[in-house]
Protein backbone atom coordinates (compact mmCIF):
# COMPACT_ATOMS: atom_id res chain seq x y z
CA UNK A 1 0.00 0.00 0.00
CA UNK A 2 1.35 3.27 -1.02
CA UNK A 3 -0.24 5.25 1.20
CA UNK A 4 -0.47 7.90 -1.90
CA UNK A 5 -3.93 8.94 -2.73
CA UNK A 6 -4.91 10.54 -6.08
CA UNK A 7 -8.32 12.43 -6.48
CA UNK A 8 -9.80 12.69 -10.09
CA UNK A 9 -12.37 14.36 -11.58
CA UNK A 10 -15.84 13.03 -11.03
CA UNK A 11 -14.08 10.07 -9.21
CA UNK A 12 -13.52 8.96 -5.53
CA UNK A 13 -9.86 9.07 -3.98
CA UNK A 14 -7.81 6.16 -4.31
CA UNK A 15 -4.83 4.59 -3.49
CA UNK A 16 -2.06 3.36 -5.92
CA UNK A 17 -2.82 -0.06 -4.75
CA UNK A 18 -6.60 0.57 -5.39
CA UNK A 19 -5.86 1.20 -8.63
CA UNK A 20 -3.91 -1.78 -9.33
CA UNK A 21 -6.44 -4.29 -7.72
CA UNK A 22 -9.74 -2.37 -10.07
CA UNK A 23 -7.27 -2.65 -13.10
CA UNK A 24 -6.45 -6.09 -12.76
CA UNK A 25 -10.15 -7.24 -11.89
CA UNK A 26 -11.35 -5.34 -15.16
CA UNK A 27 -9.14 -7.36 -17.21
CA UNK A 28 -11.25 -10.29 -16.53
CA UNK A 29 -14.20 -10.94 -18.78
CA UNK A 30 -17.37 -12.18 -17.51
CA UNK A 31 -18.14 -16.36 -18.29
CA UNK A 32 -14.63 -16.94 -18.79
CA UNK A 33 -12.87 -19.17 -15.64
CA UNK A 34 -9.84 -17.72 -14.08
CA UNK A 35 -7.34 -19.97 -11.96
CA UNK A 36 -6.90 -17.78 -9.11
CA UNK A 37 -3.54 -17.15 -7.51
CA UNK A 38 -3.02 -16.19 -4.03
CA UNK A 39 -2.81 -12.51 -2.79
CA UNK A 40 -3.36 -9.26 -5.11
CA UNK A 41 -4.86 -11.52 -8.02
CA UNK A 42 -7.11 -13.43 -5.72
CA UNK A 43 -8.47 -9.84 -4.38
CA UNK A 44 -8.83 -8.80 -8.04
CA UNK A 45 -10.53 -11.96 -9.23
CA UNK A 46 -13.35 -11.66 -6.28
CA UNK A 47 -13.79 -8.24 -7.48
CA UNK A 48 -14.44 -8.91 -11.14
CA UNK A 49 -16.68 -11.32 -9.28
CA UNK A 50 -18.92 -8.92 -7.72
CA UNK A 51 -18.69 -6.39 -10.42
CA UNK A 52 -18.75 -6.90 -14.29
CA UNK A 53 -18.20 -9.91 -13.63
CA UNK A 54 -20.95 -12.12 -11.91
CA UNK A 55 -20.21 -15.10 -14.03
CA UNK A 56 -16.76 -15.96 -13.67
CA UNK A 57 -15.57 -19.31 -12.46
CA UNK A 58 -12.90 -18.76 -9.87
CA UNK A 59 -10.44 -21.92 -9.38
CA UNK A 60 -8.72 -21.89 -6.44
CA UNK A 61 -5.72 -25.05 -6.37
CA UNK A 62 -6.84 -26.16 -3.04
CA UNK A 63 -9.62 -28.06 -5.30
CA UNK A 64 -12.64 -25.10 -5.29
CA UNK A 65 -13.76 -25.17 -8.57
CA UNK A 66 -16.48 -22.29 -8.73
CA UNK A 67 -15.80 -20.46 -6.07
CA UNK A 68 -17.90 -17.51 -4.75
CA UNK A 69 -16.60 -16.32 -1.42
CA UNK A 70 -18.99 -13.50 -0.33
CA UNK A 71 -15.31 -12.17 1.88
CA UNK A 72 -12.17 -12.08 0.67
CA UNK A 73 -10.43 -15.23 1.80
CA UNK A 74 -7.24 -14.68 3.36
CA UNK A 75 -5.61 -17.54 1.69
CA UNK A 76 -6.49 -19.73 -1.14
CA UNK A 77 -8.27 -22.67 1.50
CA UNK A 78 -10.03 -20.66 3.25
CA UNK A 79 -13.74 -23.10 3.99
CA UNK A 80 -15.65 -20.14 2.48
CA UNK A 81 -13.96 -21.19 -0.48
CA UNK A 82 -15.53 -25.19 -0.42
CA UNK A 83 -18.78 -24.29 1.21
CA UNK A 84 -19.86 -21.99 -2.05
CA UNK A 85 -17.70 -23.60 -5.17
CA UNK A 86 -19.50 -26.10 -7.45
CA UNK A 87 -17.01 -28.94 -7.13
CA UNK A 88 -14.22 -29.32 -4.43
CA UNK A 89 -11.68 -31.86 -5.69
CA UNK A 90 -8.40 -33.22 -5.03
CA UNK A 91 -5.19 -31.27 -5.43
CA UNK A 92 -4.15 -33.63 -7.94
CA UNK A 93 -7.32 -33.64 -9.89
CA UNK A 94 -7.00 -29.83 -9.59
CA UNK A 95 -3.54 -30.09 -11.45
CA UNK A 96 -3.73 -33.36 -13.83
CA UNK A 97 -7.72 -33.14 -14.63
CA UNK A 98 -8.67 -29.07 -15.01
CA UNK A 99 -5.38 -27.55 -15.45
CA UNK A 100 -3.31 -29.38 -17.22
CA UNK A 101 -5.57 -30.39 -20.55
CA UNK A 102 -5.46 -26.52 -21.07
CA UNK A 103 -9.55 -26.16 -19.95
CA UNK A 104 -8.75 -22.55 -17.99
CA UNK A 105 -8.75 -19.39 -19.34
CA UNK A 106 -6.91 -17.24 -17.46
CA UNK A 107 -4.36 -18.14 -14.95
CA UNK A 108 -4.02 -14.93 -12.66
CA UNK A 109 -0.54 -14.55 -10.58
CA UNK A 110 1.57 -12.30 -8.89
CA UNK A 111 5.52 -12.38 -8.52
CA UNK A 112 8.48 -11.38 -6.75
CA UNK A 113 10.53 -10.30 -9.81
CA UNK A 114 9.16 -9.90 -13.33
CA UNK A 115 11.16 -9.16 -16.29
CA UNK A 116 10.89 -7.71 -19.78
CA UNK A 117 9.53 -11.20 -20.85
CA UNK A 118 6.85 -11.68 -18.23
CA UNK A 119 8.88 -14.46 -16.29
CA UNK A 120 7.80 -14.64 -13.03
CA UNK A 121 10.88 -15.23 -10.20
CA UNK A 122 9.33 -16.68 -6.62
CA UNK A 123 12.35 -19.21 -5.05
CA UNK A 124 15.14 -16.84 -4.18
CA UNK A 125 16.46 -13.74 -4.43
CA UNK A 126 20.52 -12.69 -4.26
CA UNK A 127 23.44 -15.03 -4.03
CA UNK A 128 23.01 -18.25 -5.78
CA UNK A 129 20.27 -21.28 -5.15
CA UNK A 130 21.87 -22.95 -2.21
CA UNK A 131 22.94 -19.57 -0.48
CA UNK A 132 20.12 -17.25 -1.36
CA UNK A 133 19.86 -13.53 0.06
CA UNK A 134 16.17 -13.91 0.44
CA UNK A 135 14.46 -17.44 -0.10
CA UNK A 136 10.62 -16.73 -1.05
CA UNK A 137 8.08 -19.51 -0.86
CA UNK A 138 8.75 -21.28 -3.77
CA UNK A 139 6.63 -22.16 -7.25
CA UNK A 140 2.81 -23.51 -5.74
CA UNK A 141 1.12 -23.90 -8.47
CA UNK A 142 2.28 -21.12 -10.71
CA UNK A 143 4.75 -23.05 -13.26
CA UNK A 144 2.19 -24.96 -14.25
CA UNK A 145 -0.58 -22.42 -14.11
CA UNK A 146 2.11 -20.04 -16.12
CA UNK A 147 2.26 -23.25 -19.02
CA UNK A 148 -1.07 -24.43 -19.39
CA UNK A 149 -3.79 -21.43 -19.07
CA UNK A 150 -5.07 -20.41 -22.67
CA UNK A 151 -3.47 -16.97 -21.45
CA UNK A 152 -1.69 -15.64 -17.96
CA UNK A 153 -2.46 -12.33 -16.26
CA UNK A 154 0.13 -10.59 -13.71
CA UNK A 155 -0.51 -8.52 -11.13
CA UNK A 156 2.62 -7.31 -9.18
CA UNK A 157 3.65 -3.96 -7.58
CA UNK A 158 6.04 -2.24 -9.54
CA UNK A 159 9.41 -1.10 -8.57
CA UNK A 160 13.29 -1.86 -9.51
CA UNK A 161 13.33 -4.50 -7.05
CA UNK A 162 10.61 -6.04 -8.84
CA UNK A 163 10.72 -5.06 -12.55
CA UNK A 164 13.88 -6.70 -12.96
CA UNK A 165 16.61 -7.15 -16.41
CA UNK A 166 16.97 -10.65 -15.36
CA UNK A 167 15.12 -12.63 -12.73
CA UNK A 168 17.44 -14.14 -10.38
CA UNK A 169 15.43 -17.83 -11.49
CA UNK A 170 12.99 -18.44 -13.51
CA UNK A 171 10.12 -19.72 -11.79
CA UNK A 172 7.60 -19.86 -14.00
CA UNK A 173 8.09 -19.03 -18.01
CA UNK A 174 6.08 -16.14 -19.65
CA UNK A 175 7.77 -15.70 -22.88
CA UNK A 176 10.94 -17.10 -22.15
CA UNK A 177 13.61 -15.27 -24.27
CA UNK A 178 11.25 -13.82 -26.53
CA UNK A 179 9.17 -14.53 -29.19
CA UNK A 180 8.59 -17.78 -30.13
CA UNK A 181 9.94 -19.41 -27.18
CA UNK A 182 7.05 -21.23 -25.80
CA UNK A 183 5.79 -22.56 -29.22
CA UNK A 184 9.68 -23.88 -28.79
CA UNK A 185 9.43 -25.24 -25.12
CA UNK A 186 6.08 -26.71 -25.76
CA UNK A 187 4.28 -24.57 -23.54
CA UNK A 188 0.23 -25.06 -24.47
CA UNK A 189 -0.84 -21.43 -23.01
CA UNK A 190 -0.37 -18.15 -24.90
CA UNK A 191 1.57 -16.76 -22.01
CA UNK A 192 1.43 -13.77 -20.25
CA UNK A 193 -1.17 -11.28 -22.20
CA UNK A 194 -1.21 -8.41 -19.76
CA UNK A 195 0.99 -7.08 -16.61
CA UNK A 196 -1.14 -4.72 -14.59
CA UNK A 197 1.00 -2.75 -11.95
CA UNK A 198 0.28 -0.53 -9.62
CA UNK A 199 1.75 2.45 -12.20
CA UNK A 200 0.03 1.42 -15.28
CA UNK A 201 -0.76 -1.50 -18.20
CA UNK A 202 1.31 -3.60 -20.09
CA UNK A 203 1.00 -6.02 -22.91
CA UNK A 204 3.79 -8.20 -25.00
CA UNK A 205 4.33 -7.13 -28.18
CA UNK A 206 3.32 -9.26 -31.09
CA UNK A 207 6.70 -9.12 -32.83
CA UNK A 208 9.02 -9.46 -29.67
CA UNK A 209 6.90 -10.70 -27.01
CA UNK A 210 8.78 -7.81 -25.00
CA UNK A 211 6.23 -5.85 -22.64
CA UNK A 212 5.40 -2.40 -23.67
CA UNK A 213 3.71 0.12 -21.38
CA UNK A 214 0.17 0.61 -22.81
CA UNK A 215 -1.53 2.54 -20.17
CA UNK A 216 -0.65 4.82 -17.37
CA UNK A 217 -2.90 4.99 -14.28
CA UNK A 218 -4.63 8.71 -13.31
CA UNK A 219 -1.49 10.57 -12.16
CA UNK A 220 1.33 8.19 -12.86
CA UNK A 221 4.24 9.92 -15.73
CA UNK A 222 5.50 7.95 -17.80
CA UNK A 223 8.81 8.84 -16.68
CA UNK A 224 7.17 7.73 -13.10
CA UNK A 225 7.11 4.10 -14.44
CA UNK A 226 10.75 4.17 -16.62
CA UNK A 227 12.03 4.91 -13.34
CA UNK A 228 10.32 2.35 -11.48
CA UNK A 229 11.69 -0.74 -14.11
CA UNK A 230 14.80 -2.25 -13.99
CA UNK A 231 15.48 -2.18 -17.98
CA UNK A 232 15.17 0.34 -21.04
CA UNK A 233 11.21 -0.05 -20.95
CA UNK A 234 9.32 0.08 -24.42
CA UNK A 235 6.52 2.24 -24.65
CA UNK A 236 3.35 2.59 -26.73
CA UNK A 237 3.63 5.34 -29.39
CA UNK A 238 0.28 6.30 -27.28
CA UNK A 239 0.07 6.11 -23.95
CA UNK A 240 -3.33 5.45 -22.89
CA UNK A 241 -4.79 6.20 -18.98
CA UNK A 242 -6.03 4.45 -16.59
CA UNK A 243 -10.10 5.27 -16.18
CA UNK A 244 -9.59 6.03 -12.73
CA UNK A 245 -11.61 3.88 -10.08
CA UNK A 246 -15.49 4.43 -10.28
CA UNK A 247 -17.29 4.81 -6.93
CA UNK A 248 -18.85 1.66 -6.82
CA UNK A 249 -15.67 -0.11 -7.84
CA UNK A 250 -14.12 1.65 -4.55
CA UNK A 251 -17.11 0.28 -2.79
CA UNK A 252 -16.88 -3.00 -3.57
CA UNK A 253 -12.97 -3.25 -3.23
CA UNK A 254 -13.16 -1.66 0.05
CA UNK A 255 -15.87 -4.35 0.82
CA UNK A 256 -13.54 -6.71 0.44
CA UNK A 257 -10.42 -5.50 1.82
CA UNK A 258 -11.80 -3.79 4.80
CA UNK A 259 -11.09 0.00 3.59
CA UNK A 260 -8.02 1.77 1.97
CA UNK A 261 -5.42 0.26 3.98
CA UNK A 262 -7.02 -3.03 4.43
CA UNK A 263 -5.79 -6.67 3.23
CA UNK A 264 -4.86 -6.06 -0.27
CA UNK A 265 -4.08 -9.66 -0.38
CA UNK B 1 -7.08 -52.68 11.18
CA UNK B 2 -6.43 -49.30 12.21
CA UNK B 3 -5.51 -49.11 15.98
CA UNK B 4 -7.59 -46.35 17.92
CA UNK B 5 -4.47 -45.19 20.22
CA UNK B 6 -3.54 -41.93 21.98
CA UNK B 7 -1.75 -39.15 20.05
CA UNK B 8 1.94 -39.60 21.89
CA UNK B 9 1.21 -43.51 21.52
CA UNK B 10 1.02 -42.65 17.75
CA UNK B 11 3.59 -40.87 17.79
CA UNK B 12 6.27 -42.72 19.93
CA UNK B 13 5.47 -46.04 17.90
CA UNK B 14 5.44 -44.97 14.25
CA UNK B 15 7.46 -41.83 13.90
CA UNK B 16 11.24 -42.47 14.16
CA UNK B 17 14.68 -40.21 14.11
CA UNK B 18 15.65 -40.50 10.17
CA UNK B 19 12.23 -40.79 9.03
CA UNK B 20 10.76 -39.26 5.32
CA UNK B 21 7.44 -38.03 7.42
CA UNK B 22 4.54 -36.92 5.75
CA UNK B 23 1.99 -33.97 7.55
CA UNK B 24 -0.54 -32.94 4.37
CA UNK B 25 -3.27 -31.10 4.85
CA UNK B 26 -3.76 -28.08 2.02
CA UNK B 27 -4.85 -25.05 3.98
CA UNK B 28 -7.48 -27.37 5.84
CA UNK B 29 -7.32 -30.36 8.03
CA UNK B 30 -3.92 -29.52 8.88
CA UNK B 31 -2.70 -32.14 11.45
CA UNK B 32 -1.18 -29.48 13.66
CA UNK B 33 -1.67 -31.04 17.27
CA UNK B 34 0.65 -34.38 15.69
CA UNK B 35 3.40 -32.13 14.62
CA UNK B 36 3.92 -30.46 18.09
CA UNK B 37 3.86 -33.79 19.58
CA UNK B 38 6.35 -34.63 17.17
CA UNK B 39 8.58 -31.70 18.04
CA UNK B 40 7.56 -33.22 21.95
CA UNK B 41 9.06 -36.73 21.26
CA UNK B 42 12.33 -34.78 20.24
CA UNK B 43 12.37 -36.95 16.82
CA UNK B 44 15.35 -35.24 14.84
CA UNK B 45 16.88 -35.63 11.31
CA UNK B 46 13.77 -35.84 9.41
CA UNK B 47 13.03 -35.75 5.75
CA UNK B 48 9.73 -33.73 6.07
CA UNK B 49 7.20 -34.04 2.94
CA UNK B 50 4.90 -31.60 2.25
CA UNK B 51 3.23 -30.00 -0.33
CA UNK B 52 2.71 -26.47 1.08
CA UNK B 53 5.24 -26.17 4.77
CA UNK B 54 3.16 -23.35 6.25
CA UNK B 55 3.14 -23.07 9.98
CA UNK B 56 3.63 -26.27 11.65
CA UNK B 57 6.67 -26.87 9.13
CA UNK B 58 8.19 -23.59 10.29
CA UNK B 59 7.57 -24.68 14.16
CA UNK B 60 8.89 -28.21 13.47
CA UNK B 61 11.98 -26.64 11.74
CA UNK B 62 12.70 -24.04 14.09
CA UNK B 63 12.29 -26.47 17.23
CA UNK B 64 15.56 -28.85 14.73
CA UNK B 65 13.29 -31.53 13.92
CA UNK B 66 14.07 -31.68 9.74
CA UNK B 67 17.11 -32.52 7.68
CA UNK B 68 15.40 -31.77 4.87
CA UNK B 69 12.20 -30.70 3.22
CA UNK B 70 10.79 -32.09 0.29
CA UNK B 71 7.98 -29.37 -1.06
CA UNK B 72 6.62 -27.34 -3.61
CA UNK B 73 5.49 -23.88 -1.67
CA UNK B 74 7.17 -22.60 1.73
CA UNK B 75 4.49 -19.83 2.96
CA UNK B 76 2.51 -18.03 5.68
CA UNK B 77 -0.54 -18.06 3.50
CA UNK B 78 -2.20 -14.60 3.23
CA UNK B 79 0.76 -13.19 5.43
CA UNK B 80 3.97 -13.85 4.23
CA UNK B 81 7.19 -15.88 4.70
CA UNK B 82 8.17 -18.53 6.99
CA UNK B 83 11.03 -17.00 9.57
CA UNK B 84 12.16 -20.07 10.63
CA UNK B 85 12.30 -21.89 7.57
CA UNK B 86 13.82 -18.75 6.05
CA UNK B 87 16.76 -18.51 8.94
CA UNK B 88 17.13 -22.39 8.26
CA UNK B 89 18.05 -22.25 4.60
CA UNK B 90 19.78 -18.51 4.70
CA UNK B 91 21.41 -19.41 8.09
CA UNK B 92 21.18 -22.92 8.70
CA UNK B 93 19.71 -22.37 12.22
CA UNK B 94 18.92 -24.21 14.44
CA UNK B 95 20.82 -26.75 11.77
CA UNK B 96 21.27 -26.65 7.63
CA UNK B 97 18.20 -27.64 5.74
CA UNK B 98 18.74 -29.52 2.62
CA UNK B 99 16.01 -28.72 -0.21
CA UNK B 100 14.25 -30.69 -2.64
CA UNK B 101 11.89 -28.07 -4.10
CA UNK B 102 9.15 -28.99 -7.12
CA UNK B 103 6.23 -27.37 -8.24
CA UNK B 104 2.44 -28.21 -7.17
CA UNK B 105 1.43 -30.67 -9.97
CA UNK B 106 4.88 -32.34 -9.42
CA UNK B 107 4.04 -32.78 -5.76
CA UNK B 108 0.85 -33.88 -6.61
CA UNK B 109 2.01 -36.66 -9.10
CA UNK B 110 4.91 -37.49 -7.30
CA UNK B 111 2.41 -38.66 -4.00
CA UNK B 112 0.01 -40.53 -7.04
CA UNK B 113 2.74 -42.38 -8.29
CA UNK B 114 3.47 -43.18 -4.32
CA UNK B 115 -0.51 -44.55 -4.06
CA UNK B 116 -0.43 -46.31 -7.16
CA UNK B 117 2.53 -48.49 -6.57
CA UNK B 118 4.58 -46.95 -9.77
CA UNK B 119 7.85 -45.48 -9.77
CA UNK B 120 6.92 -42.11 -11.09
CA UNK B 121 4.49 -40.13 -12.55
CA UNK B 122 4.32 -38.37 -15.92
CA UNK B 123 3.18 -34.88 -16.76
CA UNK B 124 3.67 -32.20 -18.71
CA UNK B 125 5.34 -29.63 -16.24
CA UNK B 126 8.74 -27.59 -15.06
CA UNK B 127 9.90 -26.98 -18.76
CA UNK B 128 11.60 -23.68 -19.62
CA UNK B 129 12.10 -23.21 -15.74
CA UNK B 130 14.81 -23.56 -13.63
CA UNK B 131 13.80 -25.72 -11.27
CA UNK B 132 14.79 -29.13 -12.93
CA UNK B 133 18.68 -27.40 -12.93
CA UNK B 134 18.10 -27.06 -9.19
CA UNK B 135 16.22 -30.60 -8.01
CA UNK B 136 17.30 -33.37 -9.38
CA UNK B 137 14.19 -35.62 -9.29
CA UNK B 138 12.92 -33.79 -12.39
CA UNK B 139 13.88 -35.08 -15.49
CA UNK B 140 12.51 -35.23 -18.95
CA UNK B 141 10.70 -38.22 -20.42
CA UNK B 142 9.71 -39.10 -24.03
CA UNK B 143 6.41 -40.75 -24.74
CA UNK B 144 6.76 -44.22 -26.22
CA UNK B 145 3.49 -43.71 -28.05
CA UNK B 146 3.74 -39.70 -29.01
CA UNK B 147 7.30 -38.99 -29.10
CA UNK B 148 6.06 -35.89 -27.23
CA UNK B 149 8.58 -34.85 -24.51
CA UNK B 150 7.21 -34.80 -21.08
CA UNK B 151 8.11 -34.41 -17.29
CA UNK B 152 8.93 -37.81 -15.24
CA UNK B 153 8.91 -37.32 -10.97
CA UNK B 154 9.51 -39.85 -8.92
CA UNK B 155 6.73 -41.62 -6.34
CA UNK B 156 7.12 -39.96 -2.78
CA UNK B 157 6.50 -43.10 -0.32
CA UNK B 158 7.17 -41.53 3.19
CA UNK B 159 8.03 -43.70 6.15
CA UNK B 160 4.97 -42.29 7.62
CA UNK B 161 2.10 -40.10 6.82
CA UNK B 162 0.12 -37.49 9.17
CA UNK B 163 -2.93 -36.58 8.52
CA UNK B 164 -6.06 -34.76 10.36
CA UNK B 165 -9.47 -35.55 9.34
CA UNK B 166 -13.48 -34.84 10.88
CA UNK B 167 -14.25 -38.39 11.93
CA UNK B 168 -13.42 -41.87 12.54
CA UNK B 169 -15.58 -44.64 13.78
CA UNK B 170 -14.83 -47.06 16.63
CA UNK B 171 -13.37 -50.06 13.47
CA UNK B 172 -10.53 -46.89 12.71
CA UNK B 173 -12.40 -45.89 9.27
CA UNK B 174 -11.56 -42.39 8.87
CA UNK B 175 -14.12 -39.91 7.19
CA UNK B 176 -13.14 -36.05 5.65
CA UNK B 177 -14.77 -33.78 3.88
CA UNK B 178 -14.47 -30.25 2.47
CA UNK B 179 -11.28 -29.68 0.60
CA UNK B 180 -9.54 -32.82 1.10
CA UNK B 181 -6.02 -32.16 -0.72
CA UNK B 182 -3.75 -34.37 -1.41
CA UNK B 183 -4.58 -36.85 2.14
CA UNK B 184 -5.84 -39.72 0.40
CA UNK B 185 -2.41 -40.33 -1.88
CA UNK B 186 -0.40 -39.52 1.28
CA UNK B 187 -1.64 -41.76 3.03
CA UNK B 188 -2.15 -44.52 0.39
CA UNK B 189 1.52 -43.64 -0.39
CA UNK B 190 3.28 -44.56 2.80
CA UNK B 191 4.53 -47.53 4.49
CA UNK B 192 2.53 -46.50 8.00
CA UNK B 193 -0.24 -43.61 8.59
CA UNK B 194 -1.43 -41.74 11.77
CA UNK B 195 -4.79 -39.96 12.18
CA UNK B 196 -5.69 -37.76 14.02
CA UNK B 197 -9.74 -36.63 14.14
CA UNK B 198 -12.05 -34.43 15.70
CA UNK B 199 -14.01 -37.15 17.18
CA UNK B 200 -14.76 -41.15 17.33
CA UNK B 201 -18.38 -41.43 17.01
CA UNK B 202 -20.26 -45.04 16.48
CA UNK B 203 -20.93 -44.58 12.90
CA UNK B 204 -19.56 -42.52 9.91
CA UNK B 205 -22.93 -40.48 8.19
CA UNK B 206 -22.50 -39.71 4.88
CA UNK B 207 -21.67 -36.02 3.86
CA UNK B 208 -21.71 -34.88 0.39
CA UNK B 209 -18.26 -34.71 -1.14
CA UNK B 210 -16.32 -37.24 2.01
CA UNK B 211 -13.53 -39.00 0.89
CA UNK B 212 -13.37 -42.30 3.38
CA UNK B 213 -10.21 -44.23 3.97
CA UNK B 214 -11.15 -47.47 5.16
CA UNK B 215 -9.88 -48.88 8.65
CA UNK B 216 -7.30 -51.48 6.97
CA UNK B 217 -5.53 -48.48 4.88
CA UNK B 218 -4.54 -46.74 8.29
CA UNK B 219 -2.06 -47.24 10.87
CA UNK B 220 -3.52 -45.72 13.84
CA UNK B 221 -6.00 -43.03 14.49
CA UNK B 222 -6.12 -40.35 17.51
CA UNK B 223 -8.96 -38.86 19.00
CA UNK B 224 -7.46 -34.91 19.24
CA UNK B 225 -10.48 -32.40 18.69
CA UNK B 226 -9.27 -29.11 17.55
CA UNK B 227 -5.89 -30.70 16.28
CA UNK B 228 -5.82 -28.85 13.30
CA UNK B 229 -5.65 -25.79 14.81
CA UNK B 230 -4.92 -22.67 13.37
CA UNK B 231 -5.76 -24.26 10.58
CA UNK B 232 -9.58 -25.78 10.27
CA UNK B 233 -11.76 -29.09 10.47
CA UNK B 234 -14.78 -28.12 7.75
CA UNK B 235 -18.04 -28.55 9.93
CA UNK B 236 -15.91 -28.20 13.50
CA UNK B 237 -14.05 -25.15 13.69
CA UNK B 238 -12.97 -22.43 11.74
CA UNK B 239 -9.49 -20.66 10.37
CA UNK B 240 -7.60 -18.53 13.00
CA UNK B 241 -6.45 -16.03 10.70
CA UNK B 242 -5.50 -13.95 13.62
CA UNK B 243 -3.06 -17.21 14.55
CA UNK B 244 -1.36 -17.04 10.84
CA UNK B 245 -1.14 -12.84 11.54
CA UNK B 246 0.26 -12.95 14.98
CA UNK B 247 2.82 -15.59 13.52
CA UNK B 248 4.61 -13.56 11.56
CA UNK B 249 5.92 -11.64 14.32
CA UNK B 250 6.33 -14.52 17.16
CA UNK B 251 8.45 -16.56 14.37
CA UNK B 252 10.55 -13.41 13.30
CA UNK B 253 12.95 -13.82 15.97
CA UNK B 254 14.87 -17.07 17.73
CA UNK B 255 14.48 -15.46 20.77
CA UNK B 256 10.60 -15.32 20.77
CA UNK B 257 10.52 -18.43 19.14
CA UNK B 258 11.80 -20.55 21.48
CA UNK B 259 9.91 -18.56 24.24
CA UNK B 260 6.95 -19.07 22.33
CA UNK B 261 8.37 -23.89 21.18
CA UNK B 262 8.75 -23.96 25.44
CA UNK B 263 5.37 -22.21 26.50
CA UNK B 264 3.04 -23.16 23.97
CA UNK B 265 4.35 -26.93 22.57
CA UNK B 266 7.13 -28.18 25.55
CA UNK B 267 5.11 -26.83 28.57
Amino acid sequence: MTGTSVETSGHAAHTASEMMSVAAARALRDGTSCFVGIGLPSTAANLARRGHAPNLTLIYESGALGAKPDSLPLSIGDGILAETADAVVGVPEVFNYWLQPGRIDVGFLSAAQLDRFGNINTTVIGGDYANPRVRLPGAGGAPEIAASCREVFIVVKQSRRSFVDKVDFVTSVGHGSGAGDRARLGLPGAGPTMVITDLGVFRPDPGTAELVLEQVHPGVTVQQVREATGWELAVASEVGTTTAPTAGELTALRALTGGPDGNDG
Amino acid sequence: MAEIVTLAEAVTELVNDGDQVALEGFTHLIPVAAGHEIIRRGRRDLTLVRMTPDIVYDQMIGAGCARKLVFSWGGNPGVGSLHRFRDAVQNAWPAPLELEEHSHAGMANRYVAGASGLPFAVMRGYTGTDLPSVTTTIKPITCPFTGERLTAVPAINPDVTVIHAQRADRAGNVQMWGLVGVQKEAVLAAGRSIVTVEEVTDELAPVPGQVVLPSWAVTAVAEVAGGAHPSYAQGYSDRDNTYYQEWDAISRDRATFENWLTEAVLA
